[in-house]
Order: C-alpha cells, then sequence, then structure tokens
C-alpha cells in the first residue's frame, strides 16, 4: 500500500516537473508545477509530516503558484520565442547538472544505514511543531514575520505603475487592439 | 692601538692611522660645507691636513733617526673581511720604503697646496679642488702605509678616482672630462690586471699580508718562475696603467687639461709614482721571477725612450712635460727591472722634488701669460719672471743629469745599476737609458729656451711674476732639486736594504763608475749643445720640422688614433648594438609587448565572459556546484565507508543499530 | 516499506530537473518556476531526514524555507513585471543590459 502510493505520487511529481520543462507556455509549466506542489504533499503525508502537507497545500500550490499565474495572465507572456540561446548553458551546464546527480546519488547510494519509511512510523503532531517552533525558535519566527513585511513593501513599490518607465509598445498595446497574443 | 716609546724615553712613533686622517677630514670639512665657508677659512683647513701629516711623519722620521725599530705594525680598528679563508684586516704599516714615500707625499704634497692658494685663488671650484686634493692626499697615504696587498688596492683606486675628479675639475670644458673619463678607464684595466694579481695571491699563498706572504716565500727559498711570474706579469700591468708605462701611457698627455698643480701633485710626483712603489713593495715576488723583471725593464726602457722621442716635438709646455714625466717613470721600472729597486726609489724621490719644480713653474709661465701654453708664443720670459726663471733652470739643469743636482745621482745610480746587471740585455739597456738621457736633456733644453729665452714673442700678454705663495714653493723645491740627491745612491740603498733587498753588486771599479758617469754627464752636455744651436735664436719655427720622422712624432706615432679605431670603435659599436637592439629593443620593447599583450588578449578572452546571459551566467554556476560537490565528494572518499555509522551516531531516538 | 533512500533520490531528481529547467527555459516566468521546483526538491529532503532523525527541527526548517519562498516569489514576480514593463519582454537572452 504504501509502496504503491509513493511510487505513483513520485510518478506523478517526475512527470509534472518533466511537463514543465517540456511545456512551450508558461501557463501550462504553471500548472504542471502545482501538480508537483500537490504530490509533494501527499509524500510529505507519507514521511508522517502533516501540518507541512498541509502548509505545502495552502501556502505553496494555493498561494504561489496561484501568483504565478496571475502574473503570468496579467502580462501575457506569450508563446516562447526562439531567442539567440547560450551555448555555455548546453556545454557548460548540461554536464554539470549531470555532475550533480551523479555525485548526490552516489552518496545517496553509498550510505549505509539510512533505514526506511513505514506507514507506522509516528506522525509528528502540530503540537510538537509548534512547540518548537514558538519556544526555542521564537525570534526567528518573528523575523519571518518581518521578512514577509518587507517582501510586501518591496512588491508593491517595485510593481506600482508609472515610475517613469515608458512602457514599451509590444505587447500590451497589442492586445489593447484585440490582437490574439495567445497561440495555440 | 700601540704606541712604541723608545729608550730614549720621548720619542714616540705616532699612531699612523692619523697620518691619513687628517687629508680625510680636510676633504670632508671642505667637501660639506667648502661652499658656505669665506676662502680664508678652506685654505686654512685645506693646508692644515696635509701639514699636519707632514708633521707626524717627520716625528716619525726623527723617532727613526732615534732608533725607534721598523717595521712598525698597526692593525686599526676591527677586522674588515673575515670570510673562509679570507681575513683582511685594516693594517698599516711603516716601514723604510714607507716612511720615504711619506715624506715625500706630505712634503711635496704641502708646497704643492701652498701653491694652490695662489693658483687657483679666482677659480670658482676653489673649495672642491682643495676637497677633491685633501682626497687624493687621504688615498695616497693609505696607498702607501697599508699592510695587506687589498687596502693598498682601496688606495690604488681611491687616487685614481681622486685623479679623475681632478683632470675633469673643470667639467664644463668637454676636452677636460673626456680626459678624466679616459684616464679612469685606461687605470681601470691596469686594475683589472691588479685584481687577477691579487686573486692569484691570495689562492697561492692565502694571505694577502704582505709580510706573511714575504716571509712564505722566504721559508721557501727554491721556489721561482712558474705561477709567481703570472703573478708579478698581472701585479706589473697594474703598475703598467696607473705609471703611465707603454701601452697604458694614453692618459697622462690628455690629463694635463687639470689644473697645473693637479699635474704637478699626481701626475709627476705622487701617483704615477704609485706603480713603482708596488713594484718595490713586492719585490720579494720580482726577485722570484727573472723573467717578470726582464719584462719590467724593457717596458721601463722602451717607455723611457718612446715618450722622450715624443717629447722632442710637442709645442704644449704641459706636453712636453708630461711626456718627460713617462719616460722618467720608464728609468724607473728600467731600475726596478734590473732589481735595484732602491735607485728607483731615490729617482721616484728625486724626480718628485725637479718635475714638480717643473711643472709649478710652467703654472707659473702659464698663470704670468694669462693663461697661454703653446711655447711657440712665448719666449724672453727671463727679464719678466726671474724667481720663475731661476728656478726653473735648477730644475732642468737636474733632470738633465748635471752634476751636483738630485737628478745626476738618482739617474746614475740606475744607469750604473743596468750596465753591472751582469747580463748582455744590461748593457742594451744601459745603452738605451744614456739615449734617452741625451734626449731629454735636449727637449729640456728646447723647453727653457723657447719658453725662457729669446726675443718675446706674444709682449701682448704682459707677462708678470706670480705671486709669492706661488714662488715660495718654487723656491723650495728649487733647493731640493739642488740638494736632493747628496746623500748618494749608496747610502740611500743601505737605508732601504731591510725593505728592498740589497743588491748583489759586482765589485765595480771607481775608473768604471767614472767613466759611466762622466758619459751621463756628457750626453747631457751634448743634448744642451743640439738644442743650444737649434733653438737659441728662435723665431717661433720649428726648425727640425723638416727632419725626417717629424710627423710621426708629431702624431705620437698615432697610438691614439690606432687604439681609438681597434679597441674603443668597436667597442663603442657592440655597445650600442647591445643598448639599441637587445636592450632597447628585445627585452624593454619585448617586455613592454609582451605584458601589454598579455594583458589585452586576456582581457579579450575574459570580456566574453560577461555576456549579460543570463542563462550562460546560470550555466557557469551549475558547474560551480559541481565542482564543489566533487571536491567535497573527494575529500570526503575515505570516510564514505563510514557514513553509515557516522550517520548511524547521530541519531537521536532509533532503536538500536 | 519504503528506503529512505528512494525519497532522497526523488528529491535529488526534483533539484536537478529544476536546474536543468533553470538552464533551458527561455521565460523569465518559467526560470522562476524552475527555481520553485529546486527550493521544493530541497524540502523533500529536509522532510525526509527530519522523518529519519525522528527531529522535528528539519520540519521546522521546512517552514521557513516556504515562508522565504512565498517573499520571494513576491518580490520577484514584482521585479519581473517591473521588467516587462521597461523592456517590453520576457525572453531571458533579450534581457541583457549588464553586457559589457
Amino acid at each position: 500500500m504504501h509502496l504503491v502510493l509513493f511510487i505513483l505520487f513520485a510518478g506523478l511529481c517526475v512527470a509534472a516537473a518533466l511537463n514543465l520543462l517540456l511545456q512551450k507556455h508558461p501557463i501550462n509549466s504553471a500548472l504542471s508545477l502545482v501538480v508537483v506542489m500537490s504530490s509533494l504533499a501527499v509524500l510529505y503525508l507519507l514521511l508522517g509530516a502533516e501540518f507541512l502537507a498541509a502548509a505545502q497545500i495552502i501556502v505553496y500550490a494555493g498561494a504561489i503558484m496561484v501568483l504565478f499565474t496571475f502574473v503570468v495572465m496579467l502580462l501575457n507572456a506569450g508563446r516562447e520565442e526562439r531567442t539567440l540561446g547560450s551555448r555555455a548553458a548546453t556545454v557548460l551546464g548540461f554536464p554539470a547538472v549531470g555532475v550533480v546527480l551523479a555525485v548526490i546519488a552516489t552518496t545517496i547510494l553509498k550510505a549505509q544505514g539510512l533505514g526506511s519509511v513505514s506507514l507506522s512510523d509516528p506522525i509528528t503532531s502540530t503540537a510538537e511543531l509548534s512547540r518548537v517552533l514558538f519556544r526555542d525558535l521564537l525570534l526567528p519566527f518573528e523575523v519571518t514575520s518581518v521578512l514577509i513585511l518587507i517582501a510586501i513593501l518591496g512588491a508593491v513599490a517595485l510593481a506600482r505603475a508609472g515610475n517613469g518607465h515608458p512602457v514599451k509598445k509590444n505587447v500590451l498595446v497589442g492586445a489593447a487592439r484585440g490582437e490574439r497574443t495567445v497561440s495555440k | 692601538m700601540t704606541t712604541v716609546a723608545l729608550h730614549h724615553g720621548f720619542i714616540i712613533l705616532p699612531h699612523l692611522w692619523l697620518i691619513p686622517l687628517l687629508p680625510f677630514a680636510g676633504f670632508l670639512i671642505n667637501g660639506i660645507l667648502g661652499a658656505r665657508l669665506p676662502k680664508w677659512l678652506v685654505s686654512t683647513v685645506a693646508l692644515l691636513a696635509p701639514a699636519g701629516s707632514f708633521a707626524l711623519v717627520a716625528v716619525a722620521a726623527l723617532g727613526v733617526r732615534g732608533g725607534a725599530a721598523l717595521p712598525y705594525a698597526e692593525a686599526t680598528g676591527t677586522n674588515w673581511i673575515d670570510a673562509g679563508m679570507l681575513h683582511v684586516d685594516f693594517s698599516l704599516v711603516l716601514d723604510q720604503l714607507s716612511l720615504i714615500m711619506l715624506l715625500v707625499i706630505t712634503g711635496v704634497g704641502f708646497l704643492i697646496h701652498v701653491y694652490s692658494v695662489g693658483y687657483m685663488s679666482h677659480d670658482r671650484g676653489y673649495w672642491r679642488y682643495f676637497s677633491y686634493l685633501n682626497l687624493f692626499l687621504f688615498f695616497m697615504t693609505v696607498l702607501v702605509l697599508a699592510g695587506n696587498v687589498l687596502l693598498m688596492f682601496v688606495g690604488w683606486e681611491g687616487v685614481g678616482l681622486a685623479s679623475y675628479l681632478l683632470i675633469g675639475f673643470w667639467y664644463q670644458k668637454t676636452v677636460a672630462a673626456d680626459a678624466g673619463k679616459k684616464a679612469f678607464i685606461v687605470n681601470r684595466i691596469g686594475d683589472f690586471g691588479f685584481l687577477i694579481g691579487i686573486f692569484l695571491l691570495l689562492g697561492q699563498f692565502g694571505t694577502l699580508q704582505m709580510s706573511e706572504i714575504a716571509a712564505k716565500l722566504a721559508a721557501n727559498p727554491a721556489w721561482t718562475g712558474g705561477v709567481l711570474t703570472t703573478i708579478c706579469l698581472c701585479l706589473l700591468v697594474g703598475a703598467t696603467g696607473k705609471s703611465a708605462q707603454l701601452p697604458l701611457y694614453v692618459w697622462l698627455p690628455d690629463a694635463m687639461e687639470g689644473p697645473t698643480p693637479v699635474s704637478a701633485l699626481i701626475h709627476a710626483a705622487t701617483m704615477v709614482t704609485a706603480g713603482v712603489y708596488m713594484i718595490a713593495r713586492t719585490h720579494f715576488l720580482f726577485d722570484r721571477s727573472p723573467l717578470a723583471l726582464l719584462v719590467v725593464a724593457i717596458v721601463g726602457a722602451a717607455t723611457a725612450l718612446f715618450a722622450a722621442t715624443i717629447g722632442m716635438v710637442q709645442t704644449d709646455i704641459k706636453r712636453v712635460l708630461a711626456y718627460s714625466t713617462v719616460s722618467q717613470l720608464g728609468y724607473m721600472f728600467l731600475a726596478c727591472g734590473v732589481a735595484a729597486y732602491s735607485a728607483g726609489i731615490f729617482h721616484l724621490m728625486t724626480h718628485a722634488f725637479f718635475k714638480g719644480l717643473l711643472f709649478l713653474a710652467a703654472g707659473s709661465v702659464i698663470h704670468g701669460l694669462g693663461g697661454e701654453q703653446d711655447m711657440r708664443r712665448m719666449g724672453g720670459l727671463w727679464k719678466k719672471m726671474p724667481v720663475t726663471f731661476w728656478t726653473m733652470t735648477a730644475a732642468v739643469l737636474a733632470i738633465a743629469g748635471v752634476f751636483p743636482f738630485a737628478g745626476f745621482f738618482s739617474k746614475d745610480a740606475i744607469l750604473m745599476a743596468a750596465f753591472t746587471q751582469g747580463t748582455a740585455g744590461g748593457k742594451v739597456f744601459w745603452f738605451v737609458g744614456l739615449f734617452t738621457a741625451l734626449l731629454t736633456s735636449f727637449y729640456m733644453f728646447r723647453l727653457w729656451y723657447l719658453t725662457f729665452l729669446g726675443k718675446p714673442r706674444s709682449p701682448e700678454l704682459h707677462a708678470h711674476e706670480s705671486p709669492w705663495s706661488m714662488l715660495g714653493p718654487l723656491v723650495i723645491l728649487a733647493l731640493l732639486s739642488l740638494g736632493g740627491g747628496w746623500i748618494g745612491a749608496g747610502r740611500f740603498s743601505a737605508f732601504l736594504a731591510p725593505v728592498t733587498g740589497m743588491k748583489a753588486v759586482e765589485a765595480v771599479s771607481t775608473n768604471l763608475e767614472w767613466t759611466l758617469s762622466g758619459l751621463a754627464v756628457a750626453a747631457a752636455v751634448l743634448g744642451w749643445l743640439v738644442a743650444h744651436m737649434l733653438y737659441r735664436r728662435n723665431e717661433g719655427r720649428e726648425p727640425l720640422a723638416t727632419a725626417p720622422g717629424y710627423t710621426v712624432l708629431a702624431h705620437k706615432y698615432w697610438v691614439d688614433e690606432l687604439y681609438d679605431a681597434v679597441i674603443v670603435k668597436p667597442l663603442l659599436m657592440v655597445s650600442r648594438f647591445v643598448l639599441e637592439w637587445v636592450v632597447e629593443f628585445a627585452i624593454l620593447g619585448g617586455a613592454a609587448w609582451l605584458l601589454g599583450g598579455i594583458m589585452t588578449f586576456s582581457g579579450a578572452i575574459l570580456q566574453k565572459w560577461q555576456s549579460g546571459n543570463l542563462r550562460s551566467y546560470a550555466a557557469w554556476l551549475a558547474a560551480g556546484a559541481a565542482v564543489l560537490l566533487l571536491f567535497a565528494l573527494a575529500s570526503w572518499n575515505g570516510m564514505l565507508t563510514h557514513v553509515g555509522m557516522h550517520i548511524g551516531n547521530m541519531h537521536i531516538k532509533w532503536a538500536g543499530h | 516499506m519504503i528506503p529512505i533512500s528512494w525519497y532522497l533520490l526523488l528529491s535529488a531528481v526534483l533539484f536537478c530537473l529544476g536546474m536543468v529547467g533553470f538552464l533551458i527555459k527561455r521565460n523569465l516566468i518559467t526560470v522562476f518556476m524552475s527555481i520553485e521546483l529546486m527550493l521544493n526538491g530541497v524540502n523533500l529532503s529536509f522532510v525526509t531526514f527530519a522523518h529519519m532523525w525522528h527531529n522535528v527541527q528539519g520540519q521546522i526548517f521546512v517552514f521557513f524555507v516556504m515562508v522565504v519562498a512565498a517573499a520571494e516569489a513576491a518580490v520577484g514576480l514584482a521585479i519581473i513585471i517591473a521588467i516587462f514593463r521597461a523592456r517590453g519582454t520576457l525572453a531571458v537572452d533579450r534581457i541583457d543590459l549588464m553586457k559589457l
């Protein structure tokens, strides 16, 4: 049972991630990412982290991805264009990624005594989590709230229209004229 | 530093290090402060130095006369060099030879200092002149007092430096500056030989202390020739450079560009005699090498004759005297070459008197004529400059070797030593010396006639007598030229015997002595006669101009031109080539081009890295991460098998393992 | 009974897929999404280790990562909007004002 669940949702994760890479339109990628988040939430649940699973759905899939989707639709980001590209990215980047993967995989596979996960393992209760969070790590917790406040301020300041930048006539103007920008 | 109190109780030999120190102090004071001091103070400081040194030397001489033991060695200060087997310290040694030399140097030096007060009184570089002169005295006394070869070399180089400074004293004149350079460079060539000699000495004897070398040689009576000959020849090269013998004499005539007192002191009385002194000082080496002695004699005799022939046709009064100096130095070398070292030193002493006087008197003439040096424009000066005339006459008689003047005794001693040397070569040397004496008498009287007698050829110059500050030394030197030789060569040699060795002479019959002396005097008189006939009534035309070989002599055998073409020009060409092409173009230009090129090239390559392209930046980031991970993996490779246990140990609550 | 290493491998795969996406995608927003994917992969490994060591601190860390990711997403997307306004394009290769 555990195995089936794991394989299903792990597979869904990887498939959605691949889909994110392969899709040309950003909205498709965004939706794939939502799928990844959700399956990750299930995996957290399998690992006994119930609060985090909930937080994953609420914060990540529910808020952050929605934000992404908003921005994609706001900017009417169209199909990816064929641009110049970067040779370094392929020549250097892919081998690098391969090396990273290899190294991590080697380390993981060679490690001994890692143990295993089973469904009967105790689930971490929220009480336990909050005990540590609000007692031992109270200060970092408060600092993060300040961080969020700063982020809000920053986002508002940056995204404000009318900064003096002339809006490049491109997609927006075209959209105003009712041109089709979303290709299918 | 020890002093020696004698049995008389009150004669003390002075601290030797004071003798060079006083001139050095004079050099420092005048050199540093002289420009700001009033002239009388500069003069006082400059005169006190040689006077003080002379006083000290006189005290030492009195001490010796009173019976002080010589040699008297004094080691000053700490060790100078202490490296491996080389141990050298600042040791000063006073013995009979250095005592004689010091008397001459400080005595004649003092007289010339006094003379210079008058001669240079109008010169703007007055203070500089006296500081250089004191510097010269310092180095010369160090050279003479040195107890080891290295300290002597220091003095040797130092007098070369002082000579360069003083020859080029009027450095604004290119001719003078060039002459100074020439003197220094030619000296340097000689010094190279000297240095090789020092190295060989060190290698052979392991020490540079002259007393120790002499002792080692004395312990080994059968050691002759071979490496000792090489050492002596190397030392001879050095002496040739310093004492202006063939082939390194070319700097001395040019050195006449310096002020006349300088020519008197350095290039007549003292510095150029350093070579002769050095050979006499190291005579124990030369005695072991008959070949080297022969070479010395040949060099001396050849130079004496060669220079005398050139001196016959010169028109500049100082040039005549310069070639005369070269010629007389040849006599001294000849004396050393026949192992009559004391005769050579004797002639050195008398030569200092009469040559110094000749130069100073010539300076007086030049000064009185307002700078005129060409004899063809002189004449009839005996009436206008009487003191100069009479003192110069004394000097001319002395150098010609007329009895009873000083030159007679010393030159006679040399000729006799050559004649009685025992080999056939000795007779040849004697004949060359005799013939040169004839020539010497000739050209000196020629100078005498042209300068002082006859009708004045340049009345417009308003010749006048010099001040007494200049005439005083002339008179004193004239007296010395007259009586300086009366001590006699025999007693002189006996005095110097502990140092220079007594030359074993065959029993010389009195008849031979008288014959040889008579021949010498006859040669002198013959020379005078010829000069009298040719120059008594001179109108400025050169009677010898039509003689065969005149052009060769007038051009000084084209030696300067030869050296220029064979040595100087190729050297300059090579030097220019190396400077322009190798250093400037290849090395410096190449280095600059290379550096600049590397920077530009690497910049051009690295510039591509800053593309602004986000994805390439990302790629490099990934690459960096990969490298870091690989590194971490590699460094923990050995511990990978322990990872399981390591991780296992870290868990907090895990049931067993 | 799933071995822990499987979870860790999955996390590594997700991370590397995110890196690949970061390298090959040409749309700025998609690149940003790849970064989020990388973060999620790391989150998974944290939770896995928290489970392995029975230490809740791993989950706390995930909590903070989420907070930071949220803040980052907000600010980052605001920047993207500003860039789009200034340059009119979201193509990564066109936004190269930092070139020499």
